[in-house]
């Protein structure tokens, strides 16, 4: 398939390795941001290839897995009233939230749809004027834009029965709560290719200066990863740190303006809770006040508790890179997709439910299951 | 920075939720806990698409399959031919010429006579191809909002002519695991008629009878060791299964497994396996390594598996885990699916 096999290509793809091999004379740890760039290095192993030295460990960057419970929560008791659709991306459902999730709600009764589009929402809204359509808004700046967008064109066309629980996170801010904390091993960011699609890349100047920490935006196909790590490492090995651009064919330096735009227009940029990591300062995204109408947290105010999370789930410490998902006690034995401790096991981009599909469980001892990381 | 943490485990389910009907490894754990364990018996714990009965000296192949499809007519086909095929490719997986099926309707009150009209038709052409009568039925109808304007049932009973028993325990270390085409296409269809998705190119179900290609392969004496058909759960969930209780192990190469540009974009953009994704027309086979080569000429002179390809091959090892070699030869576990798959956010 055009603009995907080629950067599937064996030859390719070995090629760019030997050159990592080449390249790296000492042990580096790097982060990618995004879950989607987890998901592609686990799925096609491509841990397999970089030298033992080359440790990858796997960032925040998984909208489904950093949403705080509360705001799942919330989410479920929207959408158990009665007048309520609730509508969401596939794989916000299945997140357990303090006693069920949003999949268990649904078959209590609640009226949840997936939907590929907060527009399809919008579109609901229409077709539905006797019920109250809320879109469930999770995501980081890369799904801010249509989001925007539905709320904008709700206001321009007077949609009353359409409203967004906004739960926006940014990257930014995450990778730099990070870089400060004391116990932070990254020396290297892959950053997520499809945010600096819509943000560009400037905003992550002053962090690589500040933290002189090397930040390549890389793209997602095993051959962009291969090349981000490539970038990152001459870097590390010449004791340069800058901000580089390894997915030039999508992201330019200022990004998508008229997309930014539209976001600065409907959002403005709050405190967000971490799931997982905590609250970290000017880390999310909220309706301005002129669109405040169209925010279900209080359209349908409701008391939501606060839940004390179990204790055995490491998902902060998997989610800020200090552990394997295959270290923690409960990984594959109590913690499995189908009964998830944690967010991280249930989207396909989180950490945990990658390294359970896909083979690398410490139980397994199995040959096919990588040493290149499982070692460190 | 706040405690890290993470929520409280949650009590197993205590209601149906749609991934115990997703092919999956809730399924299979409904079917285990629920099933298995009130109607134990010995043809039921084979675990086989069908059972296989002895009556006085035939050995017959029995089997139900309830279809339950939105919309009742897609791309490709309609529910009918998919209930009537369906039946026909679980017999044959068995190595069972198809002798009879039974259909039973539950019907919604309100459904347009046209539709059931067009369905019906469905099936008696998938009837015809596939050579068996239709004997006995039954008619419900429900209450408008009871029901999903037609839930199908079929039942089919067929004569055993595979020489060997065909099923997972005849599995061996050595075998060639082939794919009789190309993979995803029915499921890709259904989603993009039920969501109103749009693919570049078309794309159509891949509804179809298997009996013909199975018995061209007994005709020609190929040691068969084992059919599946490749229905709820695809590639994933078929093989998962038969190297579990083969005690196997299982690999499969990436780039050998066919499928079409069409579906692999569409999973690209929605964030789903085409391993994973359902067919109707599509099975593997386990033949001895030597019967690979004669095996997948036969398969490709037929037209419903002119994709044959062979994608893996059978090891030595208890284990019974499905891995897959990738494209850029990195590996993985092939893990079976579990909940439903969900499209991802970005």
């Amino acid at each position: 398939m055009k603009f995907l096999d080629e950067y599937r290509n064996y030859s390719a793809v070995r090629q760019m390795a030997q050159a990592i091999q080449r390249v790296a004379k000492r042990p580096w740890t790097l982060m990618e941001v995004c879950g989607g760039q987890t998901y592609t290095i686990v799925k096609t192993g491509l841990q397999d290839l970089l030298p033992r030295g080359i440790t990858l460990v796997h960032g925040p960057g998984c909208p489904v897995c950093v949403t705080p419970l509360e705001m799942i929560d919330r989410a479920i008791a929207t959408a158990l009233r009665p007048e309520v659709i609730l509508c969401s991306f596939g794989d916000m459902l299945r997140v357990p939230g303090s006693t069920q999730s949003l999949l268990d709600a649904k078959a209590s009764g609640a009226d949840v749809r997936i939907v590929y589009s907060p527009l399809d929402a919008l579109q609901l809204a229409r077709a539905n004027p006797n019920r109250e359509v809320v879109f469930f808004a999770v995501g980081f700046e890369t799904t801010a834009p249509a989001n925007a967008m539905a709320v904008w064109q709700a206001e321009r066309e007077k949609i009353p029965n359409f409203s967004m629980l906004v739960s926006h996170v940014l990257v930014p801010p995450a990778m730099e709560a990070i870089l400060g904390s004391l116990d932070c091993r990254v020396q290297a960011f892959l950053a997520a290719g499809h945010v600096c699609m819509v943000m560009g890349y400037e905003e992550y100047v002053p962090i690589s200066r500040k933290y002189r920490v090397p930040i390549v935006v890389t793209g997602f196909e095993p051959l962009d990863l291969l090349e981000g790590v490539l970038m990152a490492v001459e870097q590390l090995e010449d004791g340069r740190a800058e901000v580089a651009n390894q997915y030039a064919r999508a992201v330019r330096r200022s990004g998508n303006l008229p997309a930014q735009e539209r976001i600065a227009e409907v959002f403005e940029v709050t405190p967000r809770a971490w799931r997982g990591i905590g609250e970290i300062p000017s880390s999310g995204l909220r309706l301005r006040e002129a669109y405040r109408r169209f925010d279900a947290e209080t359209r349908f105010a409701m008391d939501i508790d606060r839940v004390e999370e179990s204790r055995e789930c490491i998902a902060g410490l998997v989610l800020r890179g200090l552990r394997k998902p295959f270290e923690c006690p409960a990984f594959g034995t109590r913690c499995t997709p189908d009964t998830p401790l944690g967010a991280p096991m249930v989207s396909s981009e989180g950490a945990c439910a990658a390294y359970f599909h896909f083979g690398r469980r410490k139980e397994d001892g199995h040959s096919i299951v990588s040493t290149a990381t499982a070692g460190h | 920075m706040a405690i890290l943490s993470c929520p409280l485990p949650r009590p197993a389910t205590d209601r149906i939720l749609l991934a115990h009907g997703g092919g999956g490894r809730l399924t299979n754990q409904l079917i285990e806990s629920v099933f298995l364990s009130a109607f134990s018996n010995s043809a039921l714990e084979s675990r086989h698409d069908g059972a296989v009965l002895s009556a006085s000296g035939t050995r017959l192949a029995m089997t139900t399959d309830t279809y339950v499809v939105q919309p009742l007519i897609f791309p490709g086909g309609t529910i009918g031919d998919l209930a009537v095929n369906g039946t026909v490719n679980d017999l044959a997986m068995c190595g069972a010429r198809p002798l009879a099926l039974s259909a039973g309707f539950v019907l919604e009150e309100g459904l347009a006579m046209e539709i059931l009209h067009t369905v019906v038709a469905a099936m008696r052409e998938a009837a015809r191809v596939a050579n068996v009568p239709i004997v006995t039925g039954d008619t419900k109808v429900v209450d408008k909002g009871k029901g999903d304007g037609i839930f199908l049932n079929t039942t089919g009973i067929g004569v055993v002519v595979a020489p060997k028993p065909v099923g997972p325990e005849s599995v061996r270390p050595g075998d060639a695991v082939l794919v009789s085409g190309d993979l995803g296409a029915h499921g890709i269809t259904i989603l993009s008629v039920r969501d109103g998705l749009e693919f570049e190119g078309p794309v159509s179900s891949d509804t179809a009878p298997l009996w013909a290609p199975v018995q061209a392969l007994f005709e020609a004496g190929i040691e068969v060791h084992c059919l599946r058909d490749l229905t709820r759960g695809g590639l994933s969930s078929a093989l998962n299964e038969i190297a579990s209780v083969a005690r196997v192990r299982i690999t499969v190469e990436e780039t050998l497994i066919p499928v079409s540009d069409v579906v692999r974009g569409a999973c690209e953009l929605l964030g789903l396996d085409p391993f994973y994704v359902a067919n109707e027309g599509r099975f593997v086979i386990f033949v001895p390594e030597s019967d690979a080569g004669h095996a997948l000429e036969i398969l490709r002179s037929q037209s419903v598996s002119a994709g044959a390809a062979q994608a893996g091959t059978v090891h030595e090892d208890r284990s019974g885990i499905v891995t897959v070699r990738s494209r850029i030869r990195g590996h993985r576990v092939l893990d079976m699916l579990s909940g439903e798959q969900l499209p991802r956010i970005c």
